[in-house]
């Protein structure tokens, strides 16, 4: 699994690897919304946690389609699969290969691109941890979709189609815990969900995922 | 090893292609799958290798033995050779050699990107991965595909090593491949006979 893990970082910082693309998508997204909603700072502090977090969500999707693709079209992911390595492991380690080059540099540039949004400092801090906490939820829904349209070609779309509702709960508590973090009110339970969220993606979503995979290489 | 398949039958498409097939693969030997394009061979390896369901039968043999390779060769073509043939060394927790890259004759291609290979190349590599598993039963699908007569002779002369060691292997192949007395079991026995021809009346619309 390591190994594994190891094999999908080297090959996303290779070049065609498309490290750095999420993030480079996250700042345009970012930057693009002061020009449509206006320079008024009042309101740019209010939307910020939300256009954060959208904008991560969509930063992530950007290479989920990639995950078990490239693998699939080169035969390797059979090769894999037949391997003494569990399917599930294989699922992980693709996640996590995921979260290290999406998840966790967009959840660290996060507060810098919430000085464009006025986001208060005090903010930016509860940003990064919900982020932190949230997008191993979002890399690990996202290798299910992403094994649930593996022999698809062009199945991108629909693998957005898929994923986007499945990272509502996310969102939605997502963005709340970095709301209430940057108006200094109470946490409440928000924090609490986020965490449930990925902790439960992250057990249960590996088997579901190896179970879709092996159908899907049949 | 041994790898014992008892009256199995495969599927492709939802429809049975091959069944009560019988064959015993024994330790130190090799056996060649035979039968026109199109046959199974493809479908019976793949069910053999555990990527999908026998539809009756079953196989005995001890499954964390057996190591696959497809006709695509599986090869990252942004890694290295070296890179390549390691990553699957560590997955198998073996210890990869220069003398492996020797065997298939791409020693001098060791840090090379597999992306600037020839075909001819990139299938020694795919190749070369089967001599660094521990594996001991080889199920392999048209493994001389676009190999030149010399590297078809690289690969023989592994596959006698590997069968000298104990092992056994299962191929799917057109051509001589030059082994020391193998087997052959011909597909064309098995075959199930084409659907029965539809007379107008389908059960799936009652």
């Amino acid at each position: 699994m390591i190994a594994l893990l190891r094999r999908d970082l080297r090959l996303a910082i290779r070049a065609g690897g498309g490290f750095g693309l999420a993030l480079a998508f996250f700042l345009i997204v970012v930057v693009l919304v002061p020009f449509g909603v206006g320079a008024d700072m009042a309101v740019l502090g209010r939307v910020a946690a939300g256009v954060l977090w959208t904008g991560a969500i969509l930063a992530c999707l950007l290479s989920l389609d990639r995950m078990f693709a490239l693998d699939f079209e080169d035969g390797s992911l059979e090769l894999l699969v037949t391997s003494p390595l569990p399917t599930e492991g294989i699922v992980l380690a693709k996640a996590a290969a995921h979260w290290i080059t999406t998840g966790l540099p967009l959840s660290l540039a996060a507060p810098v691109l919430g000085i464009l949004l006025n986001l208060p400092p005090h903010g930016a801090v509860w940003m990064v941890i919900s982020l932190l906490v949230g997008t191993p939820a979002l890399s690990i829904i996202g290798a299910f979709g992403a094994a649930l349209t593996v022999g698809i070609k062009r199945g991108g779309l629909l693998l957005s189609i898929l994923v986007l509702p499945m990272y509502v709960p996310t969102l939605i508590f997502g963005a709340e815990v970095a709301r209430r973090g940057s108006e200094g009110v109470a946490l409440g339970s928000s924090l609490v969900m986020l965490c449930a969220i990925s902790l439960l993606a992250v057990g249960l979503l590996p088997f579901a995922a190896s179970k879709v995979l092996r159908i899907n290489l049949k | 090893m041994t790898l014992v398949a008892k009256n199995i039958a495969v599927e492709r498409g939802g429809r049975v292609i091959l069944k009560d097939v019988n064959f015993t693969l024994q330790k130190g030997q090799a056996l060649i799958l035979r039968g026109h394009n199109g046959i199974g061979k493809t479908t019976l390896l793949r069910s053999l290798a555990g990527l999908q369901p026998f539809v009756t039968g079953q196989v005995d043999a001890d499954m964390d033995t057996v190591a696959y390779a497809s006709h695509a060769d599986g090869v990252k073509s942004q890694l290295s050779v070296w890179e390549n043939l390691e990553f699957w060394a560590q997955t198998y927790g073996t210890d990869l050699s220069d003398d492996v890259l020797e065997s298939f004759d791409i020693a001098d291609l060791k840090t090379r990107r597999a992306a600037t290979l020839s075909s001819g190349q990139k299938r020694r590599l795919g190749l070369a991965r089967l001599a660094v598993l521990p594996s001991k039963i080889l199920l392999l699908d048209e493994p001389t595909i676009s190999l030149d007569a010399a590297s078809v002779r690289l690969f023989a002369d592994f596959i006698t090593a590997h069968l000298a060691k104990g092992g056994s292997a299962l191929i799917a192949t057109h051509i001589d491949l030059g082994l020391p007395d193998v087997e052959e079991l011909d597909l064309s026995p098995f075959v199930t006979s084409a659907d029965a021809p539809n007379d107008g009346f389908d059960e799936a619309f009652i």
